[in-house]
């Protein structure tokens, strides 16, 4: 066509995407950069640009630094971790928020937390260690976490798998699974309630070492790469449910397919990391101010952003009140709260 | 050629409340279809059958023979076009990006530069060209309507239906858009539905008209100037009225008159 207004149109466009492009790179830079601080942050003096170096001649088997073992055993799991659950939790919540339409729709809206910290305390309370050893928290969490989406999952057959239908439905199981956890803290002694307390803040000092990675990072890989496939029926989904029928979407079904994956990719982190919030309510949001609300690039943005903030509040954590330590959870909290009234007061333009 | 049948069907929320009784209905032929009637009459119900975004309790509904129930969502969407009545998207993308959802049957991954140019196109023709990076919903509810009848048209389907095109737009612009689906009816030899409240619109425009009467019922299928009768206005949206024919147009014009209180259809 050779219409000007056209190209200009077309280049308009494309910038758009080259802009979004962008974002993508500079979260990937700044992870880079933030794992390599995370690093360094503990009792033994490591330099900044030392880190790479030691994780380069790991990798290469060239094992020169004495470091090696502080850098790769105790302090590199940790931020592994980090990226993983914050890359998930960030997913997740794009996700939710996208198929519930609703701003204020998380990981956990549908009970995954509630399931998971009922598992939690079921292991540390009754003494479960002993049937199922040490991973015992981390397998009832699992296990607890997936009970509130599949009961939804169940619920939709009979009634239908609105959006309110489904926010309802999470509200009443989490109510459910929150008494029965309340139940169970009321008789649990007081060194029992001190590990769910701090369980159910969350944090990335429950990662205790490489073992605990594999899993989280497979279905949270998995998550990923299928939430990606996704994404363009996520964005016809989103236009509501008549038209994405009308585009030839099942949009009950798709519905509980994603409350099904997010279910499982939140309930494989947080059964290793315990409650951490605000990542996966908050990012989407910072994400879609920047570089709008196309899923398709929406969840690879997101999955990087939420892995560079989960690092960045973790760091923060870990160097205020040094040598003390402040979990993931908490700063995230202290630093989601604020910008969720920013950005409500924000909402003002209706820009979403 | 495209043919939709409509045969035996009713339809309801749940068994005591049916919604349409005994729709039958065949459109052979493109133009433009104008679907008129009261309130609740079902007229949405109707076409959400067509597009099978809800499925008949009992008849069948027929696309070019094949039964409507028994095909995939997406072999429905790839000849029936469907814009919805209103929409505004939770989290909403550029005016670009919402249209282009429009060919998503027809794209792969990333937007092709024939479908942007196909969106550019459609643009144009509703005067939204200026519109294409804002965002969706910033847009004023006539916009909203020009984007979501603009996601119809890229669509490029067979059948295309409009619930309710002209509402939220201003006189010009439901004169305008109406005109140019007849004319693309036309053009594109295609079946167009609309559902319609204007009644001087609809006999303007349409080439065919199909009235729905409580209690969810085809009253009458035709020609404007055979359906738009003092007598249908009256028996199914219980108001009198005076018809003149334009000279210009050879089209009914109707006077609306008062409301008949206290109808049957009152309940």
């Amino acid at each position: 066509m050779g219409d000007s207004k056209y190209s200009e149109t077309v280049d308009n466009y494309k910038r758009s995407i080259r802009l979004k492009l962008i974002f993508i790179i500079a979260c990937i830079i700044a992870i880079v950069v933030v794992v390599s601080y995370a690093v360094t942050v503990g009792a033994v003096d490591i330099g900044f640009f030392e880190v790479y170096a030691i994780i380069i001649d790991h990798i290469t088997g060239n094992i020169t630094s004495d470091y090696d073992y502080i850098v790769f055993d105790m302090r590199l799991p940790r931020v592994v971790a980090g990226i993983i659950a914050g890359a998930g939790l960030a997913i997740c919540g794009v996700i939710m928020q996208s198929v519930l339409k609703n701003p204020l729709a998380d990981p956990y809206t549908t009970g995954v937390s509630s399931g998971a910290s009922f598992g939690a305390t079921m292991a540390m309370t009754l003494g479960m260690s002993a049937l199922l050893g040490d991973s015992s928290v981390v397998i009832l969490a699992f296990v607890f976490s997936l009970v509130p989406t599949f009961i939804i999952a169940m619920m939709s057959k009979f009634a239908n798998a609105s959006p309110t239908t489904v926010v309802m439905a999470g509200i009443g199981v989490m109510y459910l699974f929150n008494a029965m956890t309340t139940v169970m803290m009321l008789w649990a002694n007081s060194s029992d309630l001190n590990r769910i307390f701090y369980w159910q803040v969350g944090s990335l000092a429950l990662i205790k070492g490489w073992e605990s990675i594999p899993i989280m990072f497979a279905v949270v890989l998995v998550g990923l790469i299928i939430s990606m496939i996704l994404s363009g029926k996520l964005n016809v989904l989103a236009t509501g449910d008549d038209s994405a029928k009308a585009l030839g979407i099942n949009a009950d079904r798709m519905r509980i397919f994603t409350l099904v994956l997010t279910g499982v990719v939140s309930a494989a982190i947080v059964s290793y990391t315990g409650l951490i919030g605000f990542v996966g309510l908050v990012t989407p949001h910072i994400v879609r101010m920047f570089i709008g609300a196309d899923n398709r690039y929406l969840i690879p943005a997101s999955a990087l952003f939420g892995a560079a903030l989960m690092l960045i509040a973790d760091v923060i954590g870990r160097v205020v009140i040094y040598p003390s330590a402040l979990p993931v959870g908490v700063v995230m909290a202290f630093i989601g709260g604020p910008f969720f009234l920013w950005m409500v007061i924000r909402r003002s333009n209706k820009a979403w | 050629m495209t043919e939709v049948v409509i045969k035996d069907v009713d339809f309801g929320y749940s068994e005591d409340h049916i919604v349409l009784h005994d729709i039958n209905l065949v459109i052979d032929e493109p133009g433009l279809y104008c679907i008129i009637g009261p309130n609740g009459v079902g007229k949405s119900t109707m076409v959400k059958c067509v597009s099978k975004i809800v499925t008949p309790l009992k008849g069948q509904v027929l696309l070019d023979g094949e039964d409507v129930a028994k095909m995939k969502h997406k072999d429905v969407a790839k000849k029936v076009g469907f814009v919805p009545a209103f929409s505004q998207d939770a989290f909403s993308m550029s005016v670009i990006n919402t249209i282009l959802i429009g060919r998503y049957n027809h794209q792969k991954w990333g937007s092709r530069e024939k479908d942007l140019e196909m969106v550019y196109k459609t643009m144009k023709l509703l005067h939204i060209e200026n519109l294409g990076m804002r965002n969706y919903n910033a847009l004023s509810a006539g916009q909203h309507q020009k984007v979501s009848i603009a996601r119809g048209l890229v669509q490029e389907p067979a059948i295309l239906i409009l619930d309710e095109p002209t509402a939220n737009l201003d006189v010009k612009y439901q004169v305008y858009v109406m005109e140019m689906l007849r004319a693309i009816a036309v053009e594109r030899q295609m079946i167009i539905m609309t559902i319609c409240h204007d009644l001087n619109i609809t006999s303007k425009y349409a080439h065919k008209v199909i009235m729905l009467a409580r209690p969810g019922k085809i009253h009458a299928v035709g020609a404007p100037e055979d359906v738009l009768t003092e007598d249908n206005i009256r028996e199914v949206y219980g108001i009198n009225c005076r018809i003149f024919t334009d000279e210009e147009t050879k089209k009914p014009y109707v006077i609306l008159g008062s409301a008949i209180m206290g109808m049957a259809e009152d309940y």
